[in-house]
């Protein structure tokens, strides 16, 4: 039995173990060497990511608290990649950070947070497991501890995702009453649809729609994003949304089955106004961080869509997205990290004749932006393609036609950097920036996953088979 | 008198969770805002504890659940504090409104 436990939660263990490391190391060591610990970490991540190998088993632990299998097994890993490439891309920022030690705990204690969420399939884990996720968060947006724009952003994160799970919690208590049950099987065996199942059911999904801000709920996402430090709003969007989102797969196709009429209406209303206004803010943002926020809220919105497909089909091509959505938004913040860190600029209008001094850094820009905005050869196009067949399989077209229309939209916004970028004079000369190699290799990585994630068939049948078989 | 029912408490937890809601979108204070909070966690405190004992006597799982809130929102309420107490050494306020660096 322990043997058990000790091998269900290995990457758990990894990561807990480094946490204790580095906790020791604060306590012990004064003058500390920045690299090292980053390239330590990073080493440690590489391993998490190569589990991705791993041979995936079925384990239920902790009085069937805890389960893992293939597929929450290749999650994790998406996760670790994520977090790997933030980091080897903020390396800068890291070199001249007087608390990375700091940083690196929260993040990997909020990793691991995610992890346990992930694997929860017990309202009492996953509901730990989130916070666990949340909170480290906070407190790391608050790591610019003289800005007072950080400041802001950490209050408006903690209150805001306070109030979203108190939200949560009482959705789950409604549920709880309902059903007797917070086994997430007893819960989908026992759930019949009446006013108190349903009640509790758009609280959860409302705390859900905080989390990964869905447009009523979004306020919180520009702010915090803007006056958060990069590595943390990269991390904040990419990282923690994908965990969110995985979970939301996993609990509207395994615990609310038979909620099924109800959740396809909150989808709806909620894919159709976060597209539409995620859109319309998007075109007017001047700050590079804020409209990258945006955008993400937008690329929510078509993850919604797809929610509303058939379950084997939605997930894949959920998962598929999520991928090429990490690879291009780490490459975007990864640039736009580099590039606040050489010139302390942020708006959009500080990339007028970009490309004269920086070739790599715009082609790299250039093609995360093309591929968030879907234009064909690159990956982002195939991602968006599969999530919208997902949502037409059940044959909400005029959804997809809005949605559609919407991407036509954000081609404008997208295109107006790449063109002020390739396109306009520099306002004034700005030198060429050096990459430290780490860094180059990084946003290589995503390149190559922009570029050939969608060219190369394989990975997306891997990862149907994947949501297929479970 | 009718004795004390599952309605009754359930009347009072939702109550207070709108109130605390209610006092989270109007408050300025920011260590009241907080307060407000607890107070929507504690409803829901009331609620498993409520369905537990009515509905559900044979296990306890609802009533471990209010244990771990109550951890939880310390630890959240320790975090948001901390947080708190850094906004008002740069500016000397914890008023809502000052937090307006950030608009649009």
């Amino acid at each position: 039995m322990e043997i058990e436990i000790l091998l269900a939660l290995n990457q758990e263990w990894l990561l807990c173990l480094s946490i204790f490391l580095l906790l020791i190391l604060f306590l012990t060591i004064e003058n500390i060497n920045q690299t090292l610990i980053a390239h330590t970490i990073h080493a440690l991540l590489l391993v998490q990511v190569l589990f991705i190998w791993a041979e995936p088993k079925q384990v239920t632990v902790f009085n069937g608290m805890y389960t893992t299998n293939g597929l929450i097994q290749f999650q994790k890993s998406l996760l670790s990649l994520g977090f790997l490439l933030i980091s080897a891309l903020s390396l800068n920022w890291l070199k001249n950070c007087k608390s990375i030690i700091e940083f690196y705990i929260l993040l990997l204690s909020s990793l691991l947070g995610m992890y346990f969420m992930l694997s929860a399939s017990h309202m009492l884990m996953f509901y730990l497991g989130l916070e666990m996720a949340t909170i480290p968060l906070a407190a790391a947006a608050n790591l610019d501890i003289e800005k007072r724009k950080s400041g802001e952003a950490a209050m408006k994160l903690i209150y805001s995702s306070a109030f979203s799970s108190a939200i949560l919690l009482m959705g789950i208590s409604l549920i709880y009453g309902a059903c007797g049950s917070l086994h997430f099987a007893e819960i989908s065996n026992n759930l019949v649809q009446n006013n108190l199942s349903i009640f509790g059911f758009i609280m959860l999904f409302s705390g859900f729609a905080f989390k990964i801000s869905a447009v009523p709920f979004h306020l919180w996402t520009a702010d915090v994003y803007e006056g958060a430090p990069l590595p943390i709003t990269a991390f904040l969007s990419v990282v923690s949304k994908m965990a969110v989102s995985f979970v939301f797969i996993k609990i509207l196709f395994q615990v609310f089955v038979s909620l099924e009429v109800i959740y396809t209406i909150s989808l709806s209303v909620l894919s159709i106004l976060t597209m539409v206004v995620g859109n319309l803010f998007a075109i007017r943002q001047e700050n590079m961080k804020r409209f990258l926020a945006f955008s993400s809220i937008t690329q929510v919105a078509y993850i919604l869509i797809a929610l509303m497909g058939l379950q084997g089909m939605a997930q894949g091509a959920i998962i598929y997205f999520l991928l090429i959505y990490l690879f291009s938004t780490v490459a975007a913040f990864g640039v736009i990290g580099i590039v606040s860190e050489a010139y302390n600029k942020e708006n959009i209008s500080d990339y007028k004749g970009f490309y004269a001094q920086n070739k790599f850094l715009s082609w790299t820009l250039a093609i995360a932006l093309f591929s968030l905005a879907g234009v064909p050869p690159t990956a982002g196009f195939f991602g968006k393609f599969f999530l919208v067949m997902a949502g037409a399989s059940k044959g909400y077209f005029i959804l997809i036609i809005i949605a559609a229309l919407n991407m036509i939209i954000s081609f404008y916004y997208y295109l107006r950097i790449v063109r002020y970028m390739f396109m306009e004079e520099a306002t004034e000369s700005l030198q060429k920036i050096s990459v430290q190699p780490v860094s180059k290799l990084a946003l290589i990585i995503c390149l190559l996953g922009m570029v050939c994630l969608g060219l190369y068939g394989p990975v997306y049948e891997y990862i149907l088979t994947f949501s297929n078989t479970l | 008198m009718t004795p004390v029912g599952l309605p009754h408490i359930l009347f009072l937890s939702s109550c207070l969770f709108f109130i605390g809601m209610y006092g989270f979108f109007t408050r300025r204070n920011l260590i009241t805002i907080l307060m407000s909070l607890e107070l929507m966690l504690n409803s829901v405190n009331i609620n498993f504890v409520a369905f537990n004992k009515y509905l559900y006597p044979q296990n306890l799982s609802g009533i471990f659940f209010t244990i771990f809130i109550i951890t939880i929102a310390a630890a959240e309420a320790a975090v948001a504090i901390a947080i708190i107490i850094n906004l008002f050494r740069s500016s000397n306020s914890i008023d809502v409104i000052d937090a307006k660096e950030m608009k649009h």
